[in-house]
């Protein structure tokens, strides 16, 4: 049969896909549209941000000017950056540069992590200062009703953030181990593909909420 | 008998000729319980999916009962307050989450749609074996939450309510999050599988409608699921640690939560009722000899009511203090459901006018859909109209209402895949007498359960409440009697399709004599589904054409 026949030249074809075309494609498409899911998730804390914002114009200024503008500020520029090389990491596999590639991807990795801890700075003041959300927030400095609510979704949004960058560090780590084995290269990189856009969609994330947070 | 009497479908096969099953099935074709656990097959994932589905349903039917019975006597009759109010949430919760929303796309669709397309799978037979797992995982939570201290907010989960009882509710919400991931792996598997699977000449014309209401249903699933996944998480936060987020308390907004919860949860409802129509437009073609009438009218209806239904969830918020407009847009976007609606019935009707029409089971079963499907939307249109809703919303009037189109629909829709889609499943047939005597008992059972409630909540009874004035008795003692008969129906059902897996008359490829990919595979169907992959040269449905004459054929 000529499928079968088919399968047994190329070892990454499932037995279930008639040509590697039709199966990238539908890892492309599968893919995009779990991104779709991660934006309505976020999407729904969007949406509480902007009806407190409506309901609390003051508070969410006054409450801005309580978080770090240069630590977010920096923060920005680490995330764009390690897109920035995600996206080289990507190229390079995809034109056979297997090691230059792994070697991007790790850099993408570690600015990840720089990332994560620039935000450890961050929550660490705000659990000194006491502008924690909820039935902590006990910071004297500023009493408004709806303080506590802009920094519940200020955590919530963050922390949801944050957990996307350990979730992408660890994907990317995957990606990168598995290309050094061999297994990412010019002919089979559909993989290192989608780990890059779902890096992308953790970068998007942040820019929006970084002016939402800190600027506006 | 049923058999001797055959229809012009089953004559098809030569007289005499003993039929056999086949030797190797996907049923035999791996042994033991880990080839079964472990399998990446969507047939066998289908058949665990309506394992466990099924035992959901029989959980949320023994709860209905509980209450039915409660509520023989206006005062206590075998619960106090407080159990009442958990058995209520969990026979919604239950109900919903691991009986309705799952149950036609996650057992026939895994079954079914790649056979239909003519694929050899899912596009993610992992994903897919995953689904199960995480819905496991999801009910595990939530009757545990059941048992670890009960759940009292009512299946919405209403805030502040939800924030301030003391009954355990985060593990059930965490099972909504965590259920709600599994009906998300199958809607995009189905999406993706439907884009990228297709043989040549399966055009996007040529699928089954069957195929058409699972995209819609998928297209829902994956974008609306989130923000439910999300609330319920939130919400479970927020008893945790007392955030505020929906707290008015605390400053925060619960109307935020409602938003959040409907544009979901309404949504949801055609998650419930999509596939099921999907199910009705092969059924009714099959035994009506007739192509369905109005084709693409039907396959595009499916993808307005998904478009449509993502904004009407407003009008279940009339009363919480919405503006005059917004009333108003939501109470006309609803509406418009109700036309793609009809758009869908007329083309049934239309596909039946001047068919050869077997009066088989699953035909009775559309019968009862088009029945619960008009009058329940008819209802629908009603309360969507402000100032009715005003006077019946939290009534039972809209527990009826919704009954009526929502759980009707689904289980007219889902019995009628069951008993249409048996032979093929299990390579046998059921009993057709019995088959006819228990859709008889649903229907009638039904009708005469939730006729009562449009009835008691026209009077005012109010929904979720423990106790009801003496005069609703009468009222409440019929629908209870009719939740009798439907529960003996399905008893019914049970019994004799457990008895035709093992010794039912052998079914052949095509007892039906239906049209479709998946009836030119042998019953029960091969692990891999087609020897060679097909090649689609014709139309889904090959009865008759519009105008052409059906020749009758005298049973
Ligand atoms: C013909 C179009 C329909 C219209 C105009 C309509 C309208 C409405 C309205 C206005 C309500 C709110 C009643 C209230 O809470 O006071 C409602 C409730 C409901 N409808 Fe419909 N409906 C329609 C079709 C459907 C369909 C097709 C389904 C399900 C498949 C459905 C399921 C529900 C449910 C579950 C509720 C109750 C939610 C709750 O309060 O717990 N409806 N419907
Ligand atoms: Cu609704």
């Amino acid at each position: 049969m000529s499928s079968s026949e088919a399968h047994s030249h190329n070892p990454y074809l499932a037995h279930h896909f008639e040509t590697i075309e039709q199966q990238s494609y539908a890892a492309r498409l599968g893919m995009w549209l779990f991104l779709a899911t991660e934006v309505l998730l976020f999407g729904g804390l969007f949406l509480g941000y902007t009806v407190y914002r409506w309901l609390y114009p003051e508070t969410y200024q006054a409450c801005a000017d309580l978080l770090s503008i240069p630590m977010g500020a920096t923060n920005t520029v680490v995330l764009i950056t390690s897109s920035f090389t995600a996206a080289l990491g990507y190229h390079a596999i995809k034109v056979d540069q297997v090691k230059k590639g792994v070697a991007l991807l790790w850099v993408t990795i570690v600015l990840a992590g720089a990332f994560l801890v620039i935000k450890y700075f961050e929550y660490a003041h705000k659990f000194h200062e006491g502008t924690l959300p909820g039935k902590w927030y006990t910071f004297e400095g500023l009493q408004a009703p709806g303080a506590n609510i802009f920094f519940a979704v200020y955590f919530l949004a963050t922390g949801l953030h944050g957990f996307h960058v350990v979730v992408g560090m660890t994907i990317l780590a995957i990606l990168a181990v598995r290309a050094q084995q061999g297994r990412y290269h010019a002919k089979n990189y559909v993989g290192v593909e989608l780990g890059v856009l779902y890096w992308h969609l953790v970068d998007l994330v942040w820019i929006f909420l970084f002016p939402l947070l800190y600027l506006i | 008998m049923a058999h001797s009497n055959a229809n012009h479908a089953v004559a098809e096969e030569a007289p005499g000729e003993e039929l056999k099953l086949p030797a190797v099935s996907f049923w035999n074709a791996d042994l033991g319980i880990k080839s079964w656990l472990l399998s990446l097959d969507h047939k066998r994932i289908g058949i665990m999916y309506m394992v466990l589905t099924l035992v959901g349903f029989l959980l949320g039917g023994i709860l209905a009962m509980a209450l039915r019975i409660e509520h023989l006597t206006p005062d206590e009759t075998i619960m106090g307050p407080n159990t009442y109010n958990r058995v209520f949430t969990l026979h919604g919760v239950v109900m919903i989450f691991l009986f309705m929303i799952p149950a036609i796309p996650a057992i026939f669709g895994n079954f079914f749609l790649p056979l239909m397309l003519g694929a050899k799978d899912v596009a993610f037979p992992r994903l897919n074996l995953m689904s199960i797992y995480v819905y496991g995982a999801g009910a595990l939570l939530m009757v545990w939450s059941m048992v670890a201290g009960g759940v009292d907010s009512g299946w919405t989960f209403y805030a502040p309510y939800s924030l301030s009882t003391p009954a355990s509710l985060a593990p059930a919400l965490f099972g909504v999050f965590i259920i709600g991931f599994s009906s998300i792996l199958t809607g995009l598997n189905f999406i993706v599988t439907i884009h990228t699977m297709r043989p040549k000449g399966m055009t996007w014309m040529r699928m089954p409608l069957f195929v058409w209401g699972t995209y819609a249903t998928s297209i829902i699933q994956v974008l609306a699921t989130p923000v439910v996944g999300l609330t319920a998480v939130l919400t479970a936060i927020e008893r945790l640690f007392g955030f505020g987020f929906f707290d008015p308390s605390k400053g925060g907004d619960p109307v935020l939560f409602q938003h959040l919860f409907w544009f979901y949860s309404h949504p949801a409802v055609y998650i419930m009722v999509l596939p099921g129509m999907g199910v009705i437009s092969e059924v009714v073609s099959v035994f009506s000899r007739k192509n369905v009438f109005g084709y693409k009218m039907v396959a595009y209806s499916s993808l307005g009511i998904a478009f449509v239904g993502f904004f009407a969830w407003g009008h279940h918020m009339f009363v919480t203090g919405q503006s005059k407009f917004d009333a108003g847009a939501f109470a006309i976007i609803s509406m418009l459901v109700g036309v793609f609606t009809a758009i869908k019935v007329f083309n049934w009707v239309g596909t039946m006018y001047r068919g050869s029409i077997a009066v088989r089971a699953p035909f009775v079963y559309v019968c009862g859909f088009l029945f619960f499907v008009v009058f329940g939307g008819m209802t629908g249109v009603a309360i969507s109209s402000v100032s009715l809703d005003v006077h019946w919303h939290d009534t039972y009037f809209v527990v009826a209402h919704f009954h009526f189109i929502m759980v009707g629909a689904t289980l007219m829709g889902f019995l009628a895949a069951l008993h249409y889609w048996f032979p093929k499943m299990f390579g046998r047939m059921y009993h057709e007498g019995w088959a006819m005597l228990s859709a008889g008992l649903i229907i009638l059972g039904f009708n005469a359960s939730f006729i009562p409630q449009f009835l008691l909540g026209n009077m005012g009874q109010p929904r979720r409440y423990y106790m009801y004035s003496p005069e609703a008795q009468g009222l409440n003692v019929a629908s209870t009697a009719g939740s009798s008969l439907l529960a003996f129906g399905f008893l019914l059902i049970l019994i004799y399709l457990v008895y035709a897996i093992k010794y039912g008359k052998v079914a052949g490829d095509n007892p039906w004599g239906a049209s479709g990919l998946e009836w030119k595979t042998p019953s029960p169907p091969p692990k891999h589904n087609f020897d060679s992959t097909p090649v689609v040269d014709e139309d889904p449905y090959t009865y008759r054409q519009k105008g052409e004459e059906v020749e009758h054929v005298v049973v």
